[in-house]
């Protein structure tokens, strides 16, 4: 692990709405083929931070460095295009066309092809579709209407959205929201095989402790804006002040998980 | 019975997502609706206070057969409905997403000032005039059980009130349902935390695919693993 | 210098007026969602009850008291309109409620001439308000002083309104989420109701207000309308602030652009309408609007290419329609002729709003663009026709590249409403602008050459270019720009982050359905030997709407049967009735009360019932076509 390039370099961040400190002189860093949680209250900044690792907002101050390159001032689009995945906590698919479209469109647009009016889109790398669609188990639904899928299947055709133009970075805010257990558990195991497979570096927000203290490598927890703690699941669960601002007293997730007990 | 529900079907334009629904809620009791996403848990709050158009079925809350009234007559009849998402008007205060709630006393619910709602969620009080936009997803779920509240319900669907929420805030929550819960509110609370819903529920009713298929005490939920297993996936 | 202060002050006077047509469209707009066109028509109606009432009372307290008696009949009239009509649309996509109430806007145009006459009416002066106020040896009439000081009054009242009064609470609350209001025990109905009866009380006050100032006439429910859009757009649907504010703007630049651009003054406007779009592209005052919330249970089927029996159908289809000057009359000719050209108008409209989800009010300008390119090109270059056709369609093109720059920059009904403004600015030019343009006189003689002259020849013509348009839209739509275009349509966000710029695809899209509709007007012009402003103007942008909803907007066939079907209608319509625009106007409202999903979509429906199975669309779990909510 040690020896994995440094992917993502996030150096001071800072961003204020209507003089309050959303996010304040927040750093840190991944490597390629790490799972990294971000944690921390609701209003904490999570959503904040997430918006301007992808382009989607811009930083007051701070530098968002993706492989050596400086991703401080792109869009969203152009960060995409320097291999950074995206999934959304309410997932965001193309509801009208089907499942192997919506890989399609995706794959159209990776082989900047947009502009082509005149090829067939129906026959568009449609090999490509299908070997993403297998690779997160959506091989079987290639021609079903996007907007008949279930949440949790959803949120699987995000990843292979995502995957479609060989991301370094994958970026998922929330992505087991509005999932039952069950799936919570799936999904992330197969981010974590992917992202172990092809070296991705995944950064993903949760609220769900049992999915935080199963899947993260390393847990970083914002709060107020700040990083108030930095390390491995059994040190962050350990930690006094996260508990007082963010864990509680442990009630609401899975015992195993709580401060204290086996592991 | 505060409510009885029976026979309950929807439908959204062809598809048919509730099939004969059935359910109870005693008096002061907390049922916990459980179940995975697209199960119908929202589905079923939203049929029994008629904001799904195509419904059929029987809904008699507090002895009357409320199934065919509007929702605005519904909820003034003291069936409080409390949405997922939270749905706070973000662009105005505080105080004023209370005053949309507010509905008059009535002679057989607990009956809530805008003071004794900012005792129940003191974060509330703090900010009567900022924008709903303002705050965090926490506070707004406080605000948003708050406004249910000024409508002085007898009974409160609550849908999802743990979701995207954090532990700390999630454990506020169990403390204020278990207030409403003394204070006579009887509850139906949809969730998929089986931690959360443990904390607070006398009993509890399981949906899957639209379709009632467990009914009973926690207790009893407790010793059957078998249907916890097939049906929530835990 | 005091030349300058009256002038200011004039604007200052007009602006009373359309800022209460404005602040009542917003309001409405807010709650309902929905864009009342039909709102100029209820500000000419305020006029007329006005003239009529003030008339026959005497005094200044019938002069008054008929003022604001006339606005509230017309509230009352709006009371109706919501409760027989809106109500039965508030969930239908906001282009059908857009719809609506242009047709219920044709109505009230014949309406009104029926009742009043074709005639300009001259009101009475306001009792008090009959003199002028000498500045510097310039007059002010003393009623522009009582606008000025009326509007910011309004504005203070809806103010108190909207911020202190428990209504004011619940509206604001609706404009956010009505259904979460309904959910709070609100009675959204009355709701509703008072607040569409507030604002037509307000447009009515506005027109009623007017009389002492402006002859009451027929056509003014169109000019108040598309500056009230222009207001709208610049300080931002839906903020009462934004509109006033608007409404001096824009006041201001026409009583100052008319010294500066005599001709065209309305140029000003448009410049400072861009210019505020690029800033601020949800206008002045305006905020982003939320992204729509999910509707269940919309029911889309996923697009395929033609099976070969459809395809077969098709060439049937084309080769009956080849063959009819076979046994037609040169009149059934052109009118097939017509047809064709406006099959190229509705194709091209339907590939804009259906595969980018854009629905354009102004799709005209580009079909009379192309009209005019080649009347220039004909009329004053002396080209040869088949050059003409080619070269001509290219001012629609360079048109729809430079308002659709503008206009892709806004989604769902600002968009709608800029391109509605746009179309009315390009006719408002063809108009105003006589030694280019010929004006109203248009330019005549564009008559085509002798290959193409005889009825059988053009109509062959018109349909060949017909038939490759369509294919080449269609295949379009299969490309890999079309499944990118249908991308930004269905999730911006989504498309953002995978690398495509949406406003780009979008852009494009729009200019080939503005060059493609300059083709159809190019044709048009040699159709009719004439090109008039007329062939620019609104009415043709939503016969083009209603052709594409008519035939259903979820197929290109859609597109094509709406189109025959609804110019035949049209043609047989005008040659039967003087009434052609009550016929259609009530035409346009039943379409969308009855058939929702248009002709094909119908037809769809029936054929899926007679099949028994149930139906092949999925149950969509996301945002309907178009922006709607």
């Amino acid at each position: 692990m040690s020896v994995a390039p440094t992917l993502l370099a996030v150096e001071g961040l800072t961003k204020s709405y209507g003089g309050i400190h959303a996010v304040r002189g927040v750093s840190f860093e991944l490597r390629a083929g790490e799972i990294l949680a971000l944690i921390g209250p609701n209003g904490a900044g999570k959503s904040t931070c997430f918006d301007m690792l992808n382009g989607q907002n811009k930083p007051d101050s701070g530098r968002i460095r993706l492989l050596g390159e400086d991703t401080t001032a792109k869009k969203p689009r152009e960060v995409w295009r320097l291999g950074v995945g995206r999934t959304f906590q309410i997932t965001a698919t193309f509801a009208t066309m089907t499942v192997r479209e919506n890989v399609q469109v995706a794959l159209i647009s990776h082989q900047k092809q947009l502009l082509n009016l005149w090829g067939s889109a129906p026959r568009f790398d449609r090999d490509e579709a299908v070997r993403l669609l297998e690779l997160v188990g959506m091989g079987g639904y290639a021609d079903r209407p996007c907007g008949e899928l279930a949440y949790g299947d959803l949120k699987r055709l995000e990843l292979a959205v995502a995957l479609a133009n060989e991301p370094k970075l994958l970026l998922m805010d929330e992505p087991t929201a509005g999932m039952a257990p069950r799936e919570r558990i799936d999904l992330m195991r197969l981010t974590a095989r992917i992202a172990r497979e092809k070296s991705i570096g995944v950064l993903f927000t949760e609220h769900d402790m049992d999915v935080v203290f199963e899947h993260a490598d390393r847990i970083i927890v914002l709060n107020r804006g700040t990083l108030i703690a930095e390390g491995s699941p059994t040190e962050v669960r350990g930690n006094p002040q996260v508990q007082a601002v963010y864990l509680g007293e442990g009630l609401v997730y899975d015992a195993r998980h709580r401060e204290g007990a086996a592991t | 019975m505060k409510l009885t529900v029976g026979g309950l079907n929807s439908h959204y334009g062809p598809a048919h997502i509730l099939f004969d629904i059935a359910l109870e809620v005693g008096d002061g009791e907390v049922v916990a609706l459980l179940g995975r996403n697209g199960a119908g848990k929202s589905t079923t709050f939203r049929s029994i206070v008629g904001l799904v158009a195509q419904r059929s079925g029987r809904i008699v809350f507090e002895g009357k057969d409320v199934s065919a009234r509007p929702t605005h007559e519904i909820v003034r009849g003291g069936l409080g409905y409390v949405p997922e998402e939270r749905r706070i008007f973000t662009d105005l205060t505080v105080e004023e997403n209370l005053e949309v709630g507010r509905q008059p006393k009535r002679p057989n619910a607990p009956y809530w000032t805008r003071e004794k709602l900012f005792t129940l969620f003191p974060n509330l009080n703090e900010m009567r005039n900022r924008p709903g936009g303002r705050m965090s997803g926490g506070e707004q779920q406080m605000l948003t059980i708050a406004r249910t509240l000024m409508g002085n319900p007898s009974l409160v669907l609550l849908d999802e009130p743990s979701e995207g929420l954090s532990p700390k805030i999630v454990e506020q929550m169990v403390d204020a349902i278990l207030t409403m819960k003394k204070e006579g509110v009887s509850i139906v609370v949809s969730e998929q935390n089986l931690h959360f819903a443990k904390l607070i529920s006398d009993r509890a009713y399981i949906i899957e695919r639209g379709r009632i298929c467990f009914g009973g005490t926690m207790a009893e939920l407790d010793a059957r693993p078998d249907i916890r297993d097939a049906h929530l996936s835990l | 210098m005091a030349f300058y202060v009256v002038q200011f002050l004039t604007g200052l006077a007009s602006a009373a007026s359309l800022f209460l047509v404005a602040s009542g469209l917003s309001i409405i707009f807010g709650v309902t969602r929905i864009v009342n066109f039909a709102h100029g028509a209820f500000y000419m109606v305020g006029a007329y009850i006005a003239f009529t009432l003030t008339d026959r009372l005497s005094g200044a307290f019938g002069f008054w008291g008929g003022i604001v008696v006339a606005a509230l009949a017309v509230a009352l009239i709006g009371v109706l309109v919501e409760m027989v009509l809106l109500r039965r649309i508030y969930h239908a996509p906001e282009l059908f409620q857009l719809l609506a109430t242009f047709g219920l806007t044709l109505m009230v145009e014949d309406l009104v001439v029926l009742i009043w006459g074709p005639d300009d009416l001259l009101g009475r002066r306001a009792p008090g308000f009959k003199g002028a106020v000498d500045f510097f040896g310039q007059n002010i009439p003393s009623y522009d002083l009582f606008l000025i000081v009326l509007g910011p009054v309004v504005l203070g009242i809806l103010w108190l309104l909207f911020q202190r009064t428990r209504w004011g609470v619940l509206v604001r609350a609706a404009t956010q989420d009505r259904d979460m209001v309904a959910a709070l025990g609100v009675n959204q109905k009355w709701l509703f109701t008072s607040v569409f009866a507030v604002g037509v009380f307000l447009a009515a006050l506005g027109g009623a207000l007017q009389i002492p100032r402006d002859a009451v006439h027929h056509a003014m429910d169109l000019r108040i309308i598309v500056e009230v859009f222009v207001v709208v757009v610049i300080g931002g649907l839906g903020s009462i602030v934004g509109a006033f504010v608007a409404a001096v703007l824009v006041s201001e630049l026409n009583a100052f652009g008319i010294l500066i651009f005599p001709k065209i003054s309305i140029i000003l406007v448009f410049l400072v309408m861009a210019v505020v779009l690029i800033v601020r592209p949800w206008g002045l005052f305006g905020r982003p609007e939320a992204p729509a919330r999910r509707t269940p249970g919309l029911t889309v089927n996923p697009w395929r290419p033609l099976t070969s029996n459809e395809r077969l159908a098709s060439l049937a289809a084309l080769g009956v329609a080849a063959a009819l000057p076979l046994f037609a009359g040169n009149y059934a000719l052109t009118v097939g002729s017509e047809i064709a050209i406006f099959v190229i108008f509705a194709v091209s409209l339907h590939f804009l709003m259906a595969v980018g989800g854009l629905a354009s009010f102004g799709h005209a300008a580009y079909f009379g663009l192309g009209a005019y390119g080649v009347a220039f090109l004909a009329k004053m270059a002396g080209l040869p026709m088949i050059v003409c056709l080619l070269l001509g369609p290219l001012l629609g093109c360079l048109g729809a590249a430079v308002f659709g720059f503008f206009a892709v920059q806004l989604s769902g009904v600002y968009f709608a409403m800029l391109t509605l403004a746009f179309a009315q600015i390009v006719w408002s030019i063809a108009f105003q602008w006589v030694s280019v343009t010929g004006g109203d006189n248009g330019i005549l003689g564009v008559w085509p050459e002798k290959w193409a002259a005889s009825p059988s020849h053009f109509y062959w013509l018109a349909l060949g270019v017909a038939t490759l348009v369509t294919i080449a839209l269609r295949i379009a739509v299969f490309s890999p720009f079309g499944y990118a275009l249908r991308a930004t349509r269905d999730s911006a966000l989504r498309s953002e982050a995978i690398g495509i710029n949406v406003k780009r695809m979008q852009w494009t899209a729009f200019v080939i359905a503005g060059t493609t509709a300059g083709i159809g007007g190019a044709l048009f012009a040699y159709l009719k030997g004439s090109v008039f402003p007329d062939n620019l103007g609104i009415s043709l942008s939503v016969d083009a709407l209603v052709m594409v909803l008519l035939g259903g907007v979820e197929t290109v066939s859609g597109a094509v049967i709406g189109a025959i079907v609804y110019k035949a209608l049209n043609i047989w319509l005008v040659s039967q009735t003087d009434l052609s625009k009550l016929v259609l106007g009530a035409f346009i409202v039943l379409i969308v009360v009855v058939f929702p999903k248009g002709i094909v979509g119908m037809l769809e429906m029936l054929a899926q019932r007679r099949k028994g199975s149930s139906p092949p669309g999925s149950t969509l779990l996301a945002k309907p076509i178009g922006p709607a909510e």
